[in-house]
């Protein structure tokens, strides 16, 4: 996937190790501010104010650094394991779940190239030619981590939380692949960098406009996939006490909560870039020798996009009820994967048509 | 540069993949059967065929790996098998390790008796670079290869249908 | 060191071997069905390794039939461990021998 021998060369190692860590950097920096904006949305959704204390001395700054404080709390916690569980499995969980979910951002365009010093350096850790399918790879991985979680921890709200995982992500993996279809027979690649720069242009250039139907399925999907909150029946506190993280503590316990949370962000950015134009600006066009302010804004509009359907998650979140496990189930594979079928024939139908009337799609 | 990758992938390869045979513990099998799909993928790579390599990840690790690991879950396997007693023939399991030697031992000798032709190297932007690509293989098999496509096609509804019929709990 | 067509069929020999050794000599069903899924695996591997040699897409086309026979054979093999598994309270092949004369 990668071009072996320009990784030979040693100014492109060293450049991509500074985009790489400085993606990583923002990323986490998101992450971290998602875990208190939840909670500030969910304190101003219930008309309260939500965290707003964790501040420096008597600037208490609206609590803006409450992360800090929460991850402090979770080094300082006493570390459980159990003694009936599976040790190595149950240390590997937590930590496979946060990687699955960090290996994402690896394909995502975060901005436009920038030229510094001559060099143009492209704000993505790897343009990969096949980008959907590996982020559709890397995704499906993150079950692992939670079924190792529900398996090792050998309690059984554990366990049946691991399953349900596991049956939720296989169902709404299908769903999602299958409105990823649609959208790479339009675009006619699994190139990130090229869908985006298809999408520029005018507003209606947004797959949004040209895949109403696709986006929905896939958006829903995602919800499953995150096992946000109409979906979040691995963890349904009132049924399975838990889930699978029942028995984590600690920073075993914050490394599941931080790699769902980094799960949504990437996820976010992932809607962003498909079907939301990534880092283009409607009706601007893209230029031919960006410098390193377009690079800065292309960079940030994609931020403002992501950062919307990180709040739209946090949003449903306190709204809407959980799903029963069957219900969850039906809708998955009785409704949602027929409509994907019949998603991938009308696109396939209408760019036919299309072709056959010589309108450019 | 890919010399060294070969080896280290072929190194954790055989390692995972006599671990999925050797581990009493299922899971700890289907763990280490992932990571083998993972050094799987990673050959595809180096052998040019990228879109394989993603689709090998989908299917085998992120599909087939984890049916088996929710099979796992669902039954609740935890005692591992017994293995000791109640063998039909008493010398199966050296006679099993034999065979499987032996089989390999036939491949192996055959294989080593020559050093073998070398491969095209994989530079990115060639030739043979594209052939692994997703629009090249979708070609061929819209194409020249339509009649097994739907055939398997056909395969796949029928198990789906298989399945459903097996795992079905019977109405009383 | 200079990769030769040999060593990618080399490996997926001892990994077919190996396959193989686990079918032999494993009594639970998920690790023999697990085994067949190596040597599956293994042929795949010298597939590609023949397609990419010959410069032919032939035998990656090939792979994409035996993933599907690959998914197709673990969906109705696991249907089937789950029907044996509620027959019989154990996955142990040793015990499953009503075809016994």
């Amino acid at each position: 996937m990668l071009d072996l021998s320009i990784v030979m060369s040693m100014a492109f190692l060293v450049e991509k190790s500074i985009v790489t860590v400085f993606i990583f950097i923002v990323v986490l920096a998101v992450v971290a501010y998602a875990t208190l904006g939840e909670r500030k949305i969910a304190g101003y959704l219930q008309d309260r104010h939500g965290p707003n204390r964790a501040g420096i001395g008597k600037h208490k700054l609206w609590g803006i650094l409450q992360p800090i404080a929460d991850g402090t709390k979770f080094f300082m916690k006493e570390d459980i394991i159990p003694d009936k569980a599976n040790k190595i499995l149950f240390v590997l969980a937590p930590t496979f779940t946060f990687c699955a979910a960090g290996f994402i951002m690896a394909a995502i365009p975060f901005g436009d190239r920038i030229t510094i010093f001559g060099r143009e350096v492209l704000l993505q850790i790897a343009d990969i030619n096949l980008g959907i399918l590996y982020i559709l790879a890397i995704g499906s991985l993150g079950v692992y981590g939670i079924a190792m979680g529900g398996w090792a921890s050998n309690n059984k709200y554990s366990l049946m939380g691991g399953l349900r995982t596991v049956s939720q992500m296989i169902s709404y993996e299908i769903v999602m692949g299958l409105a990823l279809v649609a959208l790479m027979i339009d675009h006619g690649t699994p190139a990130l960098r090229q869908i985006v720069i298809q999408q520029s242009g005018p507003i209606w250039h947004w797959s949004v406009f040209s895949h109403p139907l696709g986006f929905l399925l896939f958006y829903i999907s995602v919800f499953a996939e995150c096992s946000r909150m109409p979906f979040d029946l691995p963890e349904a506190e009132n049924e399975l006490v838990a889930g699978y993280h029942t028995e984590y503590s600690s920073m075993k316990f914050g490394l599941f909560q931080f790699g769902e949370y980094t799960h949504m962000t990437l996820a976010s950015c992932f809607i962003a870039t498909l079907y939301f134009g990534g880092w283009t600006i409607p009706w601007v066009a893209v230029p031919e020798n960006p410098g390193l302010i377009w690079g800065i804004i292309s960079f940030g509009v994609l931020w403002i996009k992501a950062l919307f359907f990180l709040f739209v998650f946090m949003w449903v979140r306190w709204t809407l009820p959980r799903f029963r496990y069957d219900q969850l189930l039906y809708l998955g594979w009785k409704k949602l994967i027929p409509l994907a079928i019949f998603n991938i024939f009308l696109t396939a139908g209408l760019i036919l048509l299309f072709q056959k009337f010589g309108i450019a799609g | 540069m890919q010399g060294v990758m070969f080896i280290v992938l072929a190194l954790v390869t055989l390692f995972s993949a006599l671990m999925v045979i050797t581990r009493k513990d299922p899971v700890s099998s289907i763990l280490y059967l992932v990571l083998t799909f993972f050094c799987f993928a990673g050959f595809y790579v180096l052998l040019g065929a990228q879109f394989l390599a993603a689709v090998q990840i989908i299917v085998y690790a992120g599909a087939i790996a984890v049916l088996f690991l929710f099979v796992v879950m669902m039954l609740n396997l935890r005692e591992p098998e017994a293995e000791e007693g109640k063998e039909l023939i008493p010398i199966w399991k050296p006679l099993g390790y034999a065979v499987g030697i032996g089989v390999g031992i036939v491949f192996l000798s055959y294989l080593a008796s020559s050093p073998g032709p070398a491969i095209p190297p994989l530079n990115g932007g060639d030739e043979i670079y594209a052939m692994g690509r997703a629009d090249f293989l979708g070609k061929a098999l819209f194409t020249d290869f339509i009649l097994p496509f739907e055939i398997a096609g056909v395969l796949l509804l029928a198990a789906v249908l298989g399945a459903v019929a097996l795992a079905k709990k019977k109405r009383v | 060191m200079e990769l030769t067509l040999n060593h990618y069929l080399i490996l997926s020999a001892i990994i077919f071997a190996i396959g193989v050794t686990g079918v032999l000599t494993r009594r639970n069903v998920l690790i023999i069905l697990m085994s067949v899924e190596l040597m599956l695996n293994s042929a795949n591997m010298t597939l590609i390794a023949f397609s990419h040699y010959l410069q032919n897409i032939d035998g990656m086309v090939f792979v994409f039939f035996t993933m599907t026979v690959a998914a197709a054979e673990v969906g109705i093999g696991l249907a089937i461990v789950v029907t044996m598994f509620r027959n019989k309270g154990t996955i142990d092949v040793g015990n499953f021998n009503l075809l016994k004369g």
